[in-house]
C-alpha cells in the first residue's frame, strides 16, 4: 500500500491524507464514548419556560438577561442565573449542593456531552445563594 | 535596464530546513508560553497592575510600527516614481504583512482573555482608539494584498500606482493611530503629547527599513542570488535620513516638555533620574541612532556592507529601547493625584513602579517575531517575490557599466 | 360595667397605636430623607434622573484606618488575594498625604471616581467599560478582553487586573481571572436601595454616599453649602466622587 501511495502525485497524496482525516472525522460519534448527560430532577413542576423552549433558547435567555442586568439594572428573578441554580442544584451524598467542578452540575452535565464549553462560572457562583452570606444584601 | 526576472527560492538545501525548523520550534515555544500565561494568569509574568503592559507589548509594537515602515519602499517606488525601487516593491509588501501578522499574534496571545477575539470582532466602540487601530490594521492586510496583486500579476501592473497610493496614505493614517493610543492617554503625564503620532510615523520609516534591509540581505545572501552594492547603498543612506529624523522629534519632544515647568521632574525621571534614562541614552540614542549614523555616513564604513547590515542591526535595538522606554518607563513614573503632596499608599500610589521581565515574555515576544520570519520564508519558496538577480547592472538605473577598453 | 371597660380598651388601643405611629414616623423620617428616591422595582431600567455620588469628609478620616478597604474586600470578594502585592485587586485604597511646603498631613480613600466623562469608557475596545444611566461605571465582564487599556487610561489608577484564578466566587459580585474590574459603587446594593459597604463601614461617618440629582438630600445638601473638590479637577473628566478637606 505505502508503494502505490508513494506512486502518486503530490496532489494526490495530499487528496488521500485529507480524506482519510475526513473519514475519522465524520465516523469520531462512533469513537466516542462520552456518557449521556444525567439530567438530574429540578425542584418544583416545570421550569420559567417550555421545556423545549428552554432546551433551544436558554442561551439566548441568559445572554439578553446578562446585558439588561448589567447595562441597565434590571434585577427580576424569574431569568436571573440565580432562578436556575436555585431550582437545578443537584446535591451530593452529603446532601451538599455541588459546584461545577463536580460532573454531576447541572450545566456541566449536559455541557460535557454537547461539547459545549462555557465560561459563565469562571466569574459566577455556580451554587444558589448560601444562607450565610458575607454581603450587606 | 534589463527587463526583471522574478522567481521563488529553491528551498530544499539544508540551511533553508533548518532554519524553517528553527522559526517553527521558536513559534512553538512562544504559543506553550502565551498558553502558560493565559491558563494560569498573569501573575506568572512580570506585568502588574502598576505597570500593566510589558515586553510582549515592546516586541508587538515593535513590529506593528516597523510593519507599516516596510512597506516604504514599495511606496518609493509605486507613489514617487523612483525606479531604482521597484524590484524590491514585492518583497516590501510581504515583509510589512509579514511583521503586522507576528506583531498582532503578540497582542492577541497577551490578551487576558484570548478566547473573546470574536466578542472583540463584534463589538466595536468607535470612540476608542484602539477599534479603529483593529479596523487599520485589518483594513492594512487587505489593501496591501491586493497592491501586492497589482504588483505581481502582469495584466494589473497598470493599477499598481493607485493601489500604492492607497496603501500609502492608508499606512500613514494606520501609524498616526498606533502613536496615538499614546498620544490621547491624557491621565500619564509621559505620553499626553500630539508629537506622538507624527513621531511614531518617522519610527515606523526607521524600523520598517532597518528589518527590511537585514531580510533582504539574508535572503539574497542565502539563495546565493546577487545583491548589488548600489541598492544596498541606496537603502542604507535613507535609513540614516529615517534615523535622524526620529532624533530630531525625539529632542523636539523633550525640548517642549523640559521648557515646561510642570513636566520638570518627569523629566528628570526621563533622562537622568532612572533607569529608563541609562537605556535612553546609551541604548536608544547612542547604539541605536548615532552609531549607525556613523557606519552610514562615515567615510571609513560607509561603502561596506558589513557595517550597513551592524547600522540596521543597531537601529533595531534602538527601536526596541525606545519603545521599552516609552511603554514601560511611561508607565512606571507615578500617576500625579495630588500636586504638592507627598503621598504613600498600598497601591505604590507616589512611588515609581517596578517591572522585571520574565520568561514567558520574552518567550511570546520571540515567538512573534518568528512567526514573521517564518511567514516571510514560507512566501519566498510559494511564490515569485523576489527578482532573480538584484546586480547592480540589472537593476541601477545610473549603473555605468565599467570600460573593458 | 363592660361598656366602661371597652371604653378604656378603645382609648388605650388608641394611645398605644398613636405612640407607635409617632415611633414609626420618627424612625422612617430620617430614612425618607436619606432615600429619597424610591427603592427601584426590580424590572425597571435606571435612568439618568439619579446620578449616585460619594463625599469623603477627609477632617474625619483617620491615618491608618482603612476599615473601608477592608469592608469592600469583604463585600465584593476579594479579600482573599494571595500573591505579591503588585499583581494583588485593590478596588480602594487609603492615601496618606503629606504637604510638601507646610507639612500637614491628611488620609483620604480613593476608589473609581465614577466620572461623568470617564476616560476608561472612552477607549475600551469592547466596549465593556460602561457608564450606567444613573452615573455608575463599570466594567461588563463578559466583554472585556483584558487588554489593560482602561488601566492606562485611568488617571486615579482605579482599575485592576486580575492577575490569577478565582476560587470561591463571590455571590453577589462575580469576578474572575482575565478581566478588568473596579469599584462599583457596590452596585448590587445600591440597586436594592442600599448604600455601598464602604459607607456603610465607616466609624467616623466620614463618608456619605446619595444622589446628587436629588436636591433634597443630604450628600446634595452639603455638595451645595459646603466646600469640596474633585480629584485632578483639572482633567475635567467631572468624578461623582468629591473629597473635603484637602
Amino acid at each position: 500500500m505505502i508503494q502505490h501511495f508513494k506512486s502518486l502525485s503530490l496532489t494526490s497524496r495530499i487528496g488521500v491524507i485529507v480524506g482519510l482525516f475526513l473519514i475519522l472525522f465524520l465516523i469520531s460519534p462512533i469513537l466516542a464514548d462520552v456518557p449521556k448527560p444525567h439530567i438530574p430532577e429540578a425542584k418544583g413542576e416545570q421550569c420559567v419556560e417550555e421545556t423545549d423552549y428552554m432546551r433551544r433558547n436558554h442561551m439566548d435567555l441568559l445572554m439578553h438577561r446578562r446585558d439588561e442586568t448589567m447595562h441597565k439594572g434590571v434585577r427580576t428573578r424569574k431569568h436571573s442565573l440565580q432562578n436556575c441554580l436555585t431550582c437545578h442544584a443537584v446535591k451530593d451524598k452529603q446532601q451538599q449542593v455541588v459546584t461545577i467542578k463536580d460532573k454531576r452540575h447541572f450545566c456541566r452535565s449536559c455541557h460535557s456531552y454537547a461539547a459545549v464549553k462555557i465560561d459563565c462560572f469562571d466569574c459566577h457562583s455556580s451554587t444558589p445563594i448560601a444562607k450565610n452570606k458575607n454581603s450587606g444584601i | 535596464m534589463k527587463k526583471l526576472v522574478y522567481a521563488e527560492i529553491e528551498g530544499k538545501s539544508k540551511g533553508f530546513l533548518k532554519l524553517a525548523v528553527g522559526l517553527l520550534a521558536m513559534i512553538g515555544i512562544g504559543l506553550s508560553a502565551a498558553y502558560y500565561m493565559e491558563h494560569n494568569g498573569h501573575i506568572v509574568t512580570g506585568m502588574n497592575n502598576q505597570i500593566v503592559w510589558g515586553l510582549p507589548h515592546v516586541f508587538a509594537i515593535f513590529l506593528i510600527v516597523a510593519a507599516s515602515g516596510a512597506l516604504n519602499v514599495a511606496s518609493i517606488s509605486s507613489v514617487f516614481g523612483k525606479t531604482a525601487y521597484k524590484p524590491l516593491a514585492p518583497l516590501s509588501g510581504l515583509v510589512s504583512i509579514a511583521l503586522l501578522l507576528g506583531g498582532l499574534s503578540i497582542l492577541l496571545l497577551d490578551l487576558g482573555r484570548p478566547d473573546r477575539l470574536i466578542v472583540a470582532m463584534t463589538h466595536y466602540n468607535f470612540s476608542s482608539i484602539f477599534t479603529w487601530n483593529i479596523l487599520l490594521y485589518n483594513g492594512f492586510f487587505a489593501i496591501v494584498i491586493v497592491y501586492l496583486w497589482t504588483l505581481m500579476e502582469g495584466q494589473y501592473n497598470k493599477y499598481s500606482r493607485h493601489a500604492g497610493m492607497l496603501a500609502f496614505i492608508w499606512r500613514l493614517i494606520l501609524t498616526t493611530g498606533t502613536g496615538s493610543i499614546f498620544g490621547f492617554l491624557v491621565a500619564r503625564e509621559t505620553y499626553d503629547a500630539a508629537i506622538m503620532a507624527p513621531m511614531f510615523i518617522v519610527m515606523s520609516f526607521s524600523f520598517g527599513l532597518a528589518m527590511f534591509i537585514l531580510i533582504l540581505y539574508a535572503s539574497y545572501h542565502w539563495t546565493g542570488r546577487p545583491l548589488g552594492i548600489s541598492t544596498m547603498k541606496r537603502l542604507k543612506n535613507l535609513l540614516g535620513v529615517f534615523v535622524a529624523g526620529v532624533m530630531f522629534l525625539v529632542t523636539i519632544f523633550h525640548i517642549t516638555n523640559l521648557y515646561a515647568a510642570e513636566h520638570d521632574s518627569v523629566e528628570h525621571f526621563m533622562l537622568s533620574g532612572s533607569g529608563y534614562a541609562f537605556i535612553f541614552w546609551v541604548f536608544q540614542i547612542g547604539l541605536g541612532s548615532i552609531l549607525p549614523l556613523v557606519y552610514f555616513y562615515h567615510s571609513r564604513f560607509k561603502d561596506q556592507v558589513k557595517y550597513m547590515l551592524r547600522g540596521a542591526g543597531l537601529v533595531i535595538l534602538g527601536g526596541f529601547s525606545q519603545l521599552y522606554v516609552i511603554i514601560i518607563g511611561g508607565q512606571a513614573y507615578p500617576l500625579e493625584l495630588f500636586p504638592g503632596y507627598e503621598v504613600s499608599s498600598t497601591f505604590y500610589d507616589g512611588e515609581v513602579a517596578e517591572y522585571f521581565p520574565s520568561l514567558p515574555e520574552m518567550l511570546l515576544g520571540i515567538g512573534g517575531i518568528a512567526i514573521s520570519l517564518f511567514v516571510v520564508l514560507f512566501a519566498i519558496k510559494l511564490l515569485k517575490f523576489l527578482p532573480i538577480s538584484l546586480a547592480d547592472e540589472d537593476v541601477d538605473p545610473h549603473y555605468k557599466a565599467k570600460s573593458t577598453d | 360595667m363592660t361598656q366602661a371597660k371597652d371604653l378604656s380598651d378603645q382609648s388605650r388601643r388608641k394611645f398605644i397605636g398613636g405612640s407607635v405611629g409617632v415611633a414609626g414616623a420618627m424612625l422612617i423620617g430620617p430614612g425618607i430623607f436619606l432615600h429619597q428616591v424610591q427603592a427601584k422595582p426590580d424590572n425597571q431600567a435606571v435612568t439618568n434622573k439619579v446620578r449616585w455620588g460619594m463625599l469623603v469628609d477627609t477632617n474625619k478620616c483617620a491615618t491608618g484606618c482603612d476599615d473601608c478597604v477592608g469592608a469592600c474586600a469583604k463585600e465584593n470578594g476579594w479579600a482573599n488575594e494571595t500573591g505579591p502585592n503588585e499583581v494583588n485587586v485593590q478596588w480602594i485604597r487609603k492615601v496618606d498625604l503629606k504637604d510638601k511646603k507646610t507639612g500637614r498631613e491628611a488620609s483620604l480613600p480613593v476608589m473609581c471616581q465614577h466620572c461623568e466623562e470617564p476616560p476608561c469608557v472612552d477607549v475600551c475596545p469592547t466596549g465593556a467599560s460602561f457608564k450606567r444611566e444613573d452615573g455608575i461605571v463599570l466594567v461588563d465582564k463578559h466583554t472585556c478582553i483584558g487588554c489593560r487599556y482602561c488601566m492606562m487610561a485611568c488617571p486615579y489608577k482605579a482599575r485592576s487586573f486580575v492577575h490569577s484564578p478565582v476560587e470561591n466566587h463571590d455571590d453577589y459580585m462575580p469576578r474572575g481571572m482575565g478581566v478588568v474590574e473596579s469599584c462599583t459603587f457596590c452596585v448590587h446594593l445600591v440597586d436594592k436601595d442600599k448604600s455601598p459597604a464602604c459607607v456603610t463601614s465607616c466609624k467616623e461617618k466620614a463618608l456619605l454616599f446619595g444622589d446628587l440629582n436629588n436636591k433634597n438630600s443630604e450628600i446634595a445638601i452639603r455638595v451645595a453649602n459646603e466646600n469640596s473638590r474633585q480629584i485632578r479637577q483639572d482633567l475635567k473628566t467631572d468624578p461623582g466622587v468629591r473629597y473635603q478637606g484637602i
